[in-house]
C-alpha cells in the first residue's frame, strides 16, 4: 500500500524528522488560510497523486500570495495530472498539500528499501539528490551509495560516518544525518514499509536537513498489524474495480488488451497472459484469485471480468492445489446465473477435485468451451475474442 | 535417490488442526508421507486424522523423533512456529503459509542463521519426491516417479510444468517450490546444487517469474557448476512494468527483475529456454533426446 506524500510526511513529522510546515486539503477555497496559517513569504502547492515526475507535468506550484495558491490549488483539485509515470489518462488529483517554500542548498537522496538478495533492509544514498535516482543509477552508478543496515543493530556510527564523508556533509550536519537515518529507520520498522524514499532531502541554508518529499510504501502483508493505515485506504488512487478486488482480497490488475483471464497463482497467471500474447491475443487483465479462495471470491472475480465493457471472450485457468476445482465451478455457475453471460467461455482445469468440477459444468448446462490444456486454452480464446 | 525428502522422512505438522492443514495433513497421509504427529498449542493429547496432537515441536521431536516439519500456521503467528521448528531441531522446515510480513522473515531468517536447519518457503506449494513423500499442498496424483528435477518459484505453474512431464512418461526425482514471496530460505542456487549432486536427477526444469535478482543468480552458478541439462521457463514476459516496485527497488535491481533480463542471463549460461508455458514438457523431451544422441 503506497501512502500520498502528506500522509507520508505526517508520520514522519512523529519520528523527528524535518519536514516543511504545511497541510493538504480538498477544496482549494481552504488554501488562502492555510497559506497564512504557514506564515511564510512563498509556498508551494503539490499536487498528491501516487506516481513521480508531477513537477514536470504541472503539479508543482509556487505561490507568493494567498490569492495565488487558492488559484494554483483550484487549478489542480478534479483534475486529470498526467506524468510519465501515470497513464496517459492520468490521475485525478484530489488532495494538494499547501506548504512552506524552502530554501534550498544542496539536494541529496536517501532511501531506505528491502534488499531481496541479501535479505535485509537497505539503505541508499546519493549527492544527486532532486533528479530521477534511475537516471543517476544508470548514467553513474558510482555515485549511488548503498548500506545494509541491520534489523537488530540498526545503522552503525561507522556506516554513517561513510555516508557522510560521500555526500560531502561534514561537522555538526554529520550528527543531523546520523539522528535522521536512525529516526528514518525507526519509522521504516515501526511502520512496516516495503520503502521508504526521501527524493529530496534537502540542505537547507541553515544547514539542516529537510525531507521535501517522501515516498512510502507499506508491506501489505504487515496491514493486519496496522489498523491506523485503515482509514488511509480510502484514499488510495484505485478504480472502482480494482477497489471491489482489494476487497474480495483478488490480485486484479486492469490491462488493454480484450480477453479476460481467471488463474489460480501469480506465476500461472503471468503465464496464462504470456501464452494469450504468443498465440495474437491481448490480456484485458491479471487475475489471480489467491491459492484458497472461497465460493464468493471466485463468483465475485468472474463479475470483476464480465463487468469489463472491453472483455470480448474470457479463459478460465485452474490448475488446483489448495484450490479445489470444484469451488472455482461452482463459483462460475454461480455468477453466470446472477449477471448472465453474453461472450465466450473457455475453461481449462486440472487439479484437486478436477473430476467433480467437469461434472458440475456439464451437468450445468450452460455453454462452456473446455480446454484439455493451455496450448488448446489459448488457441481457442484468442479465437473466439476475434 | 532423491533431494531434501524421501520414505524416511518423520514429518511434524504445525497447524493440523486449521483448515488447511487438517484438508492437507490428510491429503499428505493418503499420498503416504510419514506424518508422525501434528503440533497445535492447547490442542495436546488431543488426536486429529489419526495422528497424535502435541503443544509443542520440541516434545514431537524428543517422542516421535520428527526432521521435517511442515507449517500452515496463520500469517501473524508463522515466522514465530518456524523458529520453534529451528529451536527444537528440525533440519527442513517447508513453510506454505502466505502473508508472513517481510521484516517478520528477516527475523526468522536471521534467527535460522547460526543453526543447521533449512526453510523452505514461505509461501509455497512445498516439496514432493514422487511414490515416497509429499511435504505440501501439491496435487499428489500429478507426480511420477523419475528422473527430472523440478524447481520453481511459483506454485500453480510448477504443477502445469509437473503435469506436463508425466503426461510424456518423464517422472521427477524431486519438484520443490521454492516460493514466491521477497525472502525465502532457500533460492534456486541451494537446489541446483543439491540436484548436481544427486545421482538420480538428470535433468532440471527450473521456473522462475519476473522481479527480484534470483535467476540471474542462478545463471551465473549454472554457467559455473552445474553440468546437468536444465530447461528453463520465466513467467511475466508481458507483464506491465513497475506495478509492485518503488524507486529504490529498482535500484537494487538494476536492469535485472525483468523477463528479458533473466532469459538471457539462463540462455548465456547454456538453459534451454521454454518460450511458452505449454511446451516446459516438450522441451525437457527434447534435451533428452539430445542427451541420448551424444551418449
Amino acid at each position: 500500500m503506497k501512502l500520498y506524500e502528506f500522509q507520508a510526511k505526517d508520520i514522519l513529522k512523529k519520528y523527528g524528522v524535518c519536514v516543511p510546515r504545511g497541510k493538504a486539503i480538498s477544496h482549494s477555497h481552504d488554501a488562502s488560510k492555510i497559506f497564512q496559517e504557514i506564515g511564510c513569504n512563498r509556498c508551494v502547492v503539490k499536487a498528491q497523486v501516487l506516481a513521480g515526475g508531477r513537477g514536470k507535468g504541472g503539479g508543482i506550484q509556487f505561490a507568493n500570495t494567498p490569492a495565488e495558491a487558492r488559484t494554483s490549488a483550484a487549478g489542480m483539485i478534479g483534475t486529470h495530472l498526467v506524468t510519465r509515470q501515470t497513464s496517459q489518462k492520468g490521475i485525478e488529483i484530489k488532495y494538494v498539500l499547501i506548504e512552506e517554500a524552502v530554501s534550498i542548498k544542496k539536494e541529496l537522496y536517501l532511501a531506505i528499501t528491502i534488499d531481496r538478495s541479501l535479505q535485509t533492509p537497505m539503505l541508499i544514498a546519493s549527492a544527486e539528490g532532486g533528479v530521477e535516482i534511475e537516471e543517476v543509477a544508470k548514467k553513474s552508478p558510482d555515485k549511488i551509495i548503498k548500506e545494509p543496515i541491520d534489523l537488530f543493530f540498526g545503522i552503525h556510527q561507522f556506516q554513517v560516518r561513510r555516508i557522510a564523508s560521500q555526500l560531502g556533509i561534514s561537522g555538526i550536519s554529520t550528527a543531523c544525518l546520523n539522528n535522521l537515518i536512525t529516526s528514518l529507520f525507526r519509522a521504516f520498522v515501526n511502520n512496516d514499509c516495503s520503502l521508504l524514499e526521501i527524493n529530496p532531502l534537502t540542505v537547507t541554508m541553515y544547514d539542516e536537513l529537510c525531507a521535501l518529499d517522501a515516498k512510502m510504501d507499506i508491506d501489505d502483508n504487515a496491514l493486519y498489524r496496522h489498523p491506523e493505515f485503515e482509514h488511509m485506504s480510502q484514499y488510495q488512487d484505485l478504480s472502482p474495480v480494482e477497489v471491489l478486488a482489494k476487497k474480495y482480497k483478488l490480485s486484479y490488475i486492469s490491462l488493454e488488451g480484450n480477453i479476460g483471464c481467471l488463474v489460480n497463482g501469480a506465476g500461472l497467471a503471468m503465464a496464462t497472459m504470456d501464452i494469450i500474447k504468443l498465440h495474437g491475443g491481448e490480456p484485458a487483465n491479471f487475475l489471480d484469485v489467491g491459492g484458497d479462495a472461497s465460493l464468493e471470491q471466485v463468483t465475485q472475480a468472474f463479475k470483476i471480468i464480465l463487468s469489463d465493457s472491453k472483455v470480448k471472450a474470457i479463459l478460465i485457468n485452474i490448475f488446483g492445489g489448495i484450490m479445489k476445482c470444484d469451488v472455482i465451478a461452482s463459483g462460475i455457475i454461480q455468477a453466470i446465473q446472477d449477471v448472465g453471460i453474453h461472450i465466450p467461455l473457455v475453461v481449462r482445469l486440472e487439479g484437486t477435485n478436477v473430476d467433480i468440477a467437469k461434472k458440475l459444468l456439464a451437468n450445468s448446462g450452460l455453454s462452456i468451451i473446455s480446454a484439455n490444456n493451455m496450448k488448446e486454452a489459448a488457441s481457442l480464446v484468442v479465437k473466439a475474442s476475434k | 535417490m532423491s533431494i531434501l525428502i524421501n520414505k524416511d522422512t518423520r514429518v511434524v505438522c504445525q497447524g493440523i488442526t486449521g483448515q488447511a492443514g487438517s484438508f492437507h495433513a490428510e491429503r499428505m497421509l493418503e499420498y503416504g508421507t510419514k506424518l508422525v504427529a501434528g503440533v497445535t498449542p492447547g490442542k495436546g493429547g488431543t488426536t486429529h486424522h489419526g495422528v497424535t496432537v502435541f503443544d509443542n515441536v520440541l516434545d514431537v521431536v524428543t517422542n516421535r523423533r520428527a526432521n521435517a516439519s511442515v507449517i500452515y500456521v496463520p500469517a501473524p503467528f508463522a515466522a514465530d512456529a518456524i523458529m520453534e521448528a529451528a529451536d527444537a531441531g528440525i533440519e527442513l522446515i517447508v513453510c506454505i503459509t502466505e502473508g508472513i510480513p517481510t521484516l517478520d522473515m528477516i527475523r526468522a531468517k536471521k534467527y535460522l542463521s547460526n543453526k543447521k536447519t533449512r526453510l523452505i518457503g514461505p509461501n509455497c506449494p512445498g516439496i514432493i519426491t514422487p511414490d515416497a513423500c509429499k511435504i505440501g499442498i501439491m496435487p499428489g496424483y500429478i507426480h511420477k516417479r523419475g528422473n527430472v528435477g523440478v524447481v520453481s518459484r511459483s506454485g500453480t505453474l510448477t504443477y502445469e510444468a509437473v503435469w506436463q512431464l508425466t503426461q510424456r512418461g518423464l517422472g521427477q526425482s524431486t519438484c520443490i517450490g521454492i516460493g514466491g514471496d521477497p525472502i525465502v530460505g532457500t533460492d534456486f542456487v541451494d537446489i541446483l546444487r543439491l540436484f548436481q549432486e544427486d545421482k538420480d536427477t538428470w535433468a532440471i526444469v527450473l521456473i522462475g517469474e519476473i522481479g527480484g535478482s534470483a535467476e540471474e543468480e542462478a545463471a551465473e552458478i549454472i554457467k559455473q557448476e552445474i553440468t546437468k541439462p536444465i530447461v528453463g521457463f520465466i513467467a511475466g514476459r508481458t507483464a506491465p512494468p513497475g506495478r509492485r516496485m518503488g524507486h529504490a527497488g529498482a535500484i537494487i535491481s538494476g536492469n535485472k527483475g525483468t523477463a528479458i533480463s533473466k532469459i538471457t542471463a539462463l540462455k548465456n549460461a547454456g538453459v534451454a529456454i521454454a518460450d511458452s508455458p505449454a511446451d516446459i514438457g516438450e522441451t525437457v523431451a527434447k534435451v533428452f533426446e539430445q542427451t541420448r544422441f551424444f551418449e
